[in-house]
């Protein structure tokens, strides 16, 4: 399922987004790319029609085989019941403040992470004596799972929103650093001796070349971020919160509500995607001066 | 004699030697070492407002003098003086234009040229205005909203100029600019860096490996002995301005093409038995 879903994500990002993305790069980017980008968009129109048959069987089979008995409906309730108890969640409210908790504890996690890691990776990627000394520490909490270090968050930050917070951000610093440095330690020379040669500052150095130059690299990391940290938060909550779509999903389970715990599901599957086609747009956007045309949504 | 007080930059007794880093050897003269003099008592000194082109053998040491007079490197030994100061680091009177053009591949064209005059702090109208102006002079008007990969090269170097231009620089140090563009190209850039040099005054020293870009541009060609670099022979370049390209096609011309390829022949000999130098740098 979640094979069939990611292919037809990905050819529903650019369908859906292309027109988004295009708009922004044509007017920042008069005439010559606009060729290439309509053949791109074309291509993964035709993408998109050739992956909805199967999907459309999928979601066909999740509605027959219950009702015909062919899996139990206890455990696999079919598409239109879930749907249902989706709009009555949705309707009554409770579904958009799970999402508004879940969502907030990951961009917390992940802005601090941003906050944290730019900065850090900046200097450490620079100067090689600032990475020698911390590589090795990085390295093990790396290497460290967020999971197994959640017990210890509560701990030492307690059961309520410090300890998700911890967690998500955990989960998504080592990708902004990881990729901040190799983005550093990537600028074309060239680059920095052209400015220092205007006479550009330590500072404006940094700002203005260093950090720009390493765009693209800190945005595919962004993008691992993003989702890593999505995914932290719904495991932290499953396991140890009161709210949140995680929370959501594995009480729905515990109360045998099953038809509740796939719209769980779906809606997580929902902003995935949705939050996948924001990262590829944002990514597009903010490289547009490469000028390549992006089709790799992973 | 009145020749200090004409003079833009004096380089005196310059020598650079590097230390490699721990573990890089090269091989000089039959021996291993981990230390390479490339330039080695290089005396030269520059007129105001005098064009200047630098040839000589690969790796004898041109970009490394470059730098050192941009301020960029600074010298094992000697010092350069420019307007009688001496220069310890990028000095704000100077412009530098690399081969690869080095333009910030997120700045639009003006963008790229604007930055020149941000990071002297120039208020954001007058450095829009200033960078206009520079884009039109090097008929690039029209092109301001281009990312450099949607230039073709000549233009890009173009932009890379006017960004060296930018700050109004009294020296323009250029380390084969033209060298990546095609032979059209390359011909028509340097009629209008004539053009543009007659109308500013600046100095400029420009290396090339084309004899006949150093001839057609120079007041004075500079020739460099193999490594370790010094100054070999200067040559006059005595052809009216302004030139254009028929010049090339005369017989002065070709006097003096047979002159410095006389010159530089024998210099060029000696580097390519040094060839064992060259893999130890990635340059
Ligand atoms: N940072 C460095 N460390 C060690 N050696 C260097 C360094 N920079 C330059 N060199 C060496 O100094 C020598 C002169 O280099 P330079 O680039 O100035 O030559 P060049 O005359 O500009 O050659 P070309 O015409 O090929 O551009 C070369 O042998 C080069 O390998
Ligand atoms: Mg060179």
């Amino acid at each position: 399922m979640a094979y069939l879903t990611e292919k037809f994500g990905s050819a529903g990002a650019l369908h859906l987004f292309a027109g988004a993305g295009e708009t922004v790069a044509v007017a920042r980017v008069p005439a010559i790319k606009a060729s290439a980008k309509n053949r791109s968009k074309k291509a993964s129109h035709g993408t998109f029609l050739y992956g909805l048959p199967l999907l459309g069987l999928f979601f066909l089979l999740w509605e027959i085989a219950p009702q015909l008995g062919w899996l139990n409906r206890i455990f696999f309730p079919p598409l239109s019941e879930v749907l249902v108890a989706w709009w009555a969640l949705l309707a009554s409210g409770v579904l958009i403040e799970h999402i508004g908790i879940s969502l907030q504890r990951a961009a917390i996690g992940f802005a601090l992470g941003v906050v944290v890691a730019i900065p850090l990776g900046l200097l450490m990627g620079r100067y090689w004596l600032f990475e020698k000394v911390s590589d090795l520490l990085v390295q093990t909490l790396r290497n460290t799972s967020q999971f197994a270090l959640l017990p210890v968050f509560i701990l030492l930050l307690g059961i309520g929103e410090e300890s998700k917070v911890a967690i998500t951000f955990y989960s998504s610093v080592f990708f902004l650093l990881v990729n901040t440095i190799s983005g550093v330690k990537s600028v074309d020379p060239l680059l920095i001796k052209a400015a220092r040669s205007m006479g550009t500052s330590d500072f404006d150095l940094f700002r203005k070349v260093i950090l720009p130059a390493s765009i693209p690299s800190i945005v595919a990391g962004a993008r691992l971020a993003v989702k890593s940290s999505l995914f932290a938060v719904i495991g932290a909550e499953m396991l140890a919160a009161k709210s949140g779509l995680g929370f959501l999903i594995q009480n729905s389970q515990l109360m045998m509500e099953t038809a509740d715990m796939y719209a769980g599901i779906l809606t997580l599957t929902v902003i995935g995607l949705t939050v996948n086609y924001l990262l590829v747009w944002f990514k597009r956007w903010a490289t547009a001066w490469k000028g390549q045309s992006e089709t790799s949504l992973i | 004699m009145d020749r200090p007080n004409m003079d833009r930059i004096v380089v005196s007794d310059i020598s650079k030697t590097f230390q490699l880093k721990p573990g890089q050897f090269v091989t000089v003269d039959g021996e291993a070492t981990d230390r390479v003099t490339v330039l080695d008592g290089v005396d030269l000194s520059i007129r105001k407002g005098e064009f200047i082109t630098l040839v000589g053998p690969s790796g004898s040491g041109k970009s490394v003098l470059l730098d050192i007079i941009g301020g960029l490197t600074q010298a094992t030994g000697g010092n350069v003086q420019l307007d009688g100061r001496r220069i310890t680091r990028p000095d704000p009177k100077t412009g530098y234009v690399f081969q690869q053009y080095a333009l910030f591949p997120w700045r639009t064209a003006l963008a790229n040229i604007e930055y020149a005059l941000e990071v002297r702090g120039v208020a954001k109208a007058e450095r829009t205005a200033t960078a206009r102006h520079l884009l039109a002079l090097f008929g690039l008007a029209g092109f301001e909203d281009r990312f450099p990969n949607q230039l073709s090269g000549g233009m890009q170097q173009r932009v890379a100029i006017a960004r060296a231009l930018a700050s109004n620089p009294e020296v323009l140090l250029m380390d084969e600019p033209f060298a990546a563009l095609d032979q059209q190209t390359r011909e028509l850039l340097q009629g209008e860096l004539l053009r543009i040099w007659g109308k500013i005054n600046t100095t400029v020293i420009f290396v090339t490996h084309s004899i006949d870009e150093a001839i057609f541009l120079a007041d004075r060609v500079v020739v460099m002995t193999a490594r370790p670099g010094a100054v070999k022979e200067i040559i006059d370049i005595d052809l009216p301005r302004p030139r254009d390209g028929d010049i090339r096609a005369s017989a002065e011309f070709n006097a003096y093409r047979a002159r410095v390829w006389d010159v530089l022949r024998d210099e060029v000999n000696k580097a390519q038995k040094d060839w064992t130098l060259s893999p130890a740098f990635s340059h």
